[in-house]
């Protein structure tokens, strides 16, 4: 049965400690991470869908009726 | 540094547009024809040459594929293409890789296509074609990933903007569901097994399942709402701090919650206790996805009113958080109690699919190819006019199998004060629910409606303008030397390294998937042996191929759960090790017809024999289509020896060298069969295939019964 599996692991109570820190830390780091991030570049990374337009103006694009 | 002059490639991503405006026809009157099956089984054909082919248990799974991979699929390498090359600021790798990629995914669309109404299929939801078709789809696949990292690492845009991330998680763990839950022992060219059986290949298939759902149809799209949603609206995103969170709390719980399609069966406890807890987390970066995106629109509402595309969008997002918000609440035990099985589900994933994936293509289109074309869009009345039938089509959908779903629950564990089932008889909740399956199939009418409309809207577009081939565009390189001047290097590590970046994605979804798969693998007492379960005969297993080939798994589940009214109904509740010699496992997802796992005994051959050959003359209003072929048909002895070997070789303990006498075992139990038909007055040859499934029918669930059960704790 998988509770003598359980039985029979050694310091068994470390698993769920471990599994709350690994939790723990990937979403305290995330909240971290994106707190502190540089405010600048929250701008610049947001507005990059923003610039990418090609001007119209171009002489140099190539068309094709379909 | 020198400014750089290039072009975006429109050419592919204009290829993929049509694919994904055909495969949406296609994919939608498909199902509409399975819709209307299901209360007007005529439509099944059963008694014309065609009908084998055309018959909802194959019908089902081409409606289902055509819309996930040719319909969603396509669409999705559209947004990718168009909006990757603008983000990073260059074509992508390479003409040819792209070439290769479209047709190859055509090609694989067009097997499907054929494959499936033939009845070639492995029966494991949304991943039924066969194993030659598989490779293909890895090495399609791979040749999108090479494609996609090699434009990320020639990019001329330092920064990787949260939509190419979800476009790198999409890849990643696509990549690892699709090997995991593919790893199959050939039979032929067109069959294979399984390589895990029962209770461990439902948690493979479900892990599979669930996360195709997530990272096919979820986060390619979110990385598409990402981009497009800015570009439509006309102004960033609302918080990109919130789609950082957003992208990697998703991705981090999202591998986790598989087992919620697996609650109440014989999955062990602590499996399914996972499921449950990673679903209800899932609530919060979802919705922190779904008010980004609303959120993005806050001063631009004026706009959503005579704005198609911001109307799809709208609409696209709140499905999303719909779905999102019951999603979990489905894989709450006692919600799911009620809901598993029945139509409820089926709403829920048409409010995914029809709202969130068809809208937010919808809008896609409408805005790109206008563009893509240097025009404007031919009429926006018609848009709007479809944006109407596709939001009625939803709610004309996904209502009434609400309806249809509880009403139907209910009725199978109403009990009377007598403590007997009110309605014992299935056909009754299932003749019940019908006008709702009518009313089902003209929101479906109307959403179909609405695509050929959008159909001829963009093609009018198309023709009035002028397809710009290849967009001109201008950048620096990246500098070879760069130095960050700002902010600190740890906060734009991410954005600068995709390599690492696309390792740290695939290590947040492998903790999960290792975590869920392997205890369910080494431990073997998660799966309780049952000495008396034995592998089935050669008879028996070419009538299971044949419930599999004939897609009975569509409507029938085998798996009972322990539950009073279905104890009460069908018999012993379902035994992990019962499964042990099933590859695949069969347990289903939908009952449309009653559970099958205690089948086994139930009824005499005979019935059996009259029930397929026309299953509304013994059952009066019964919506099973009629397997006449079923009569025609010889059982394909040829391939019994190599059945035997494949499992065998899976671990199915079939003695050595019974390969060589396994088919005199067959005609003996064939003849025994033949021989009770007759008594009744039947005359039949035992090579037919009616043969061989009324011999898998009658064997199911029965092992149990045969001596005491003895579980191994």
């Amino acid at each position: 049965m998988y509770k003598n599996v359980l039985q029979s692991m050694t310091d068994v109570a470390i698993w769920p400690v471990i599994s709350f820190i690994i939790f723990f830390a990937f979403f305290i780091t995330l909240l971290v991470y994106v707190f502190l991030v540089d405010k600048k570049f929250i701008q610049y990374m947001k507005s990059l869908p923003m610039d990418d337009e090609t001007p119209k103006s171009s002489t140099e694009t190539v068309n094709h009726h379909v | 540094m020198e400014i750089e002059k290039f072009s975006y490639d429109n050419k592919i991503v204009k290829a993929f547009m049509i694919a994904t405006v055909i495969f949406g026809l296609v994919g939608m009157l498909v199902g509409l024809t399975a819709a209307i099956q299901l209360f007007y089984p005529v439509f099944n054909f059963s008694d014309s040459p065609v009908g084998q082919f055309v018959s909802f248990g194959r019908i089902r799974p081409l409606h289902t594929n055509a819309i996930i991979f040719a319909f969603v699929g396509n669409a999705m390498f559209a947004g990718v293409y168009y909006s990757m090359q603008r983000l990073l600021k260059a074509r992508m790798l390479s003409d040819t890789l792209s070439w290769i990629h479209f047709w190859g995914w055509q090609l694989i669309i067009l097997a499907a296509a054929i494959t499936l109404p033939l009845g070639i299929t492995t029966s494991k939801e949304y991943a039924e074609l066969e194993w030659p078709i598989d490779i293909a789809i890895a090495l399609v696949w791979v040749v999108f990933g090479i494609n996609m990292i090699g434009t990320i690492i020639k990019r001329r845009e330092r920064h990787m903007y949260v939509a190419i991330w979800f476009y790198i998680a999409t890849f990643v763990t696509v990549a690892v569901l699709h090997i995991v839950n593919s790893f199959e022992m050939p039979v032929s060219l067109f069959k294979s097994y399984s390589w895990y059986a029962g209770v461990q290949d439902a948690l493979v298939q479900w892990w599979y399942g669930h996360n195709a759902v997530a990272f096919f149809l979820t986060t390619p799209f979110l990385g598409i709402m990402y981009y497009f949603l800015p570009k439509a609206a006309n102004r960033p995103v609302y918080s990109y701090r919130l789609s950082i969170i957003h992208f990697w709390a998703l991705i981090f719980i999202y591998i986790w919650a598989g087992p919620h399609h697996l609650l109440y069966s014989t999955l062990p406890d602590w499996a399914q206790s996972l499921g449950v807890v990673f679903s209800i987390m899932l609530i919060a970066p979802s919705w922190g996805g779904m008010l980004n995106g609303l959120m993005t629109l806050r001063g631009a509402w004026d706009r959503v009113r005579e704005d198609a595309v911001l109307k799809f969008m709208v609409v696209a997002i709140t499905a999303y958080g719909m779905a999102t918000l019951e999603g979990p609440l489905l894989s709450l035990k006692n919600v799911n109690a009620i809901a598993h099985f029945t139509d409820w589900i089926v709403a829920h994933v048409h409010v995914g699919g029809l709202g969130w994936n068809g809208f937010l293509i919808f809008a896609v289109l409408y805005w790109t190819v206008p563009r893509m074309w240097n025009t404007k869009l031919y009429s926006s009345k018609l848009a709007n006019i479809h944006f109407w039938l596709g939001t009625l089509g939803i709610i004309f959908y996904a209502l009434p199998m609400y309806v249809s779903g509880v009403t139907q629950s209910l009725m199978w564990k109403e009990f009377n004060p007598e403590g007997f089932l009110v309605y014992k008889n299935f056909l009754e909740t299932t003749v019940q629910i019908l006008p709702l399956h009518g009313l089902r199939a003209m929101g479906g009418l109307l959403y179909f409606t609405g695509t050929v409309i959008m159909t001829y809207n963009l093609m009018k577009t198309a023709y009035a303008g002028s397809f710009i081939a290849n967009e001109p565009a201008e950048a620096a390189p990246l500098a070879k030397n760069y130095v960050v001047k700002t902010g600190g290097w740890h906060y734009r590590l991410l954005e600068h390294k995709p390599l690492l970046f696309t390792v740290l994605a695939l290590v947040a979804i492998l903790i999960g998937g290792i975590i869920e798969l392997v205890p369910t693998f080494l431990i073997k007492s998660n799966v309780p042996t049952i000495a008396s379960v034995k592998p089935y005969t050669p008879l028996e297993l070419q009538g299971r191929d044949i419930y599999i080939r004939e897609g009975c798994v569509s409507c029938h589940s085998q798996l009972i759960r322990p539950f009073r009214s279905e104890t009460e109904r069908y018999g012993e509740y379902s035994k992990s090790g019962e499964f042990v010699y099933d590859h695949p496992f069969l347990w289903g997802s939908k009952r449309t017809g009653p559970d099958l796992h205690r089948i086994g005994g139930k009824y005499s051959n005979t019935w059996h024999y009259n029930h397929m050959l026309a299953p509304d003359a013994v059952s009066t209003g019964s919506i099973m289509p009629a397997y006449p072929w079923l009569f025609e048909q010889s059982i394909d002895k040829g391939s019994t020896g190599a059945k035997i070997s494949a499992l065998r070789t899976v671990g199915v303990p079939y003695p050595e060298g019974y390969e060589e006498n396994a088919n005199a075992d067959l005609e003996k139990q064939a003849e025994t069969i033949a021989a009770s038909l007759k008594n009744d007055g039947i005359e039949v040859s035992s090579d037919t295939e009616i043969i061989a499934i009324i011999a898998y029918l009658q064997r199911l669930g029965t092992d149990i019964k045969a001596e005491k059960v003895a579980v191994n704790k």
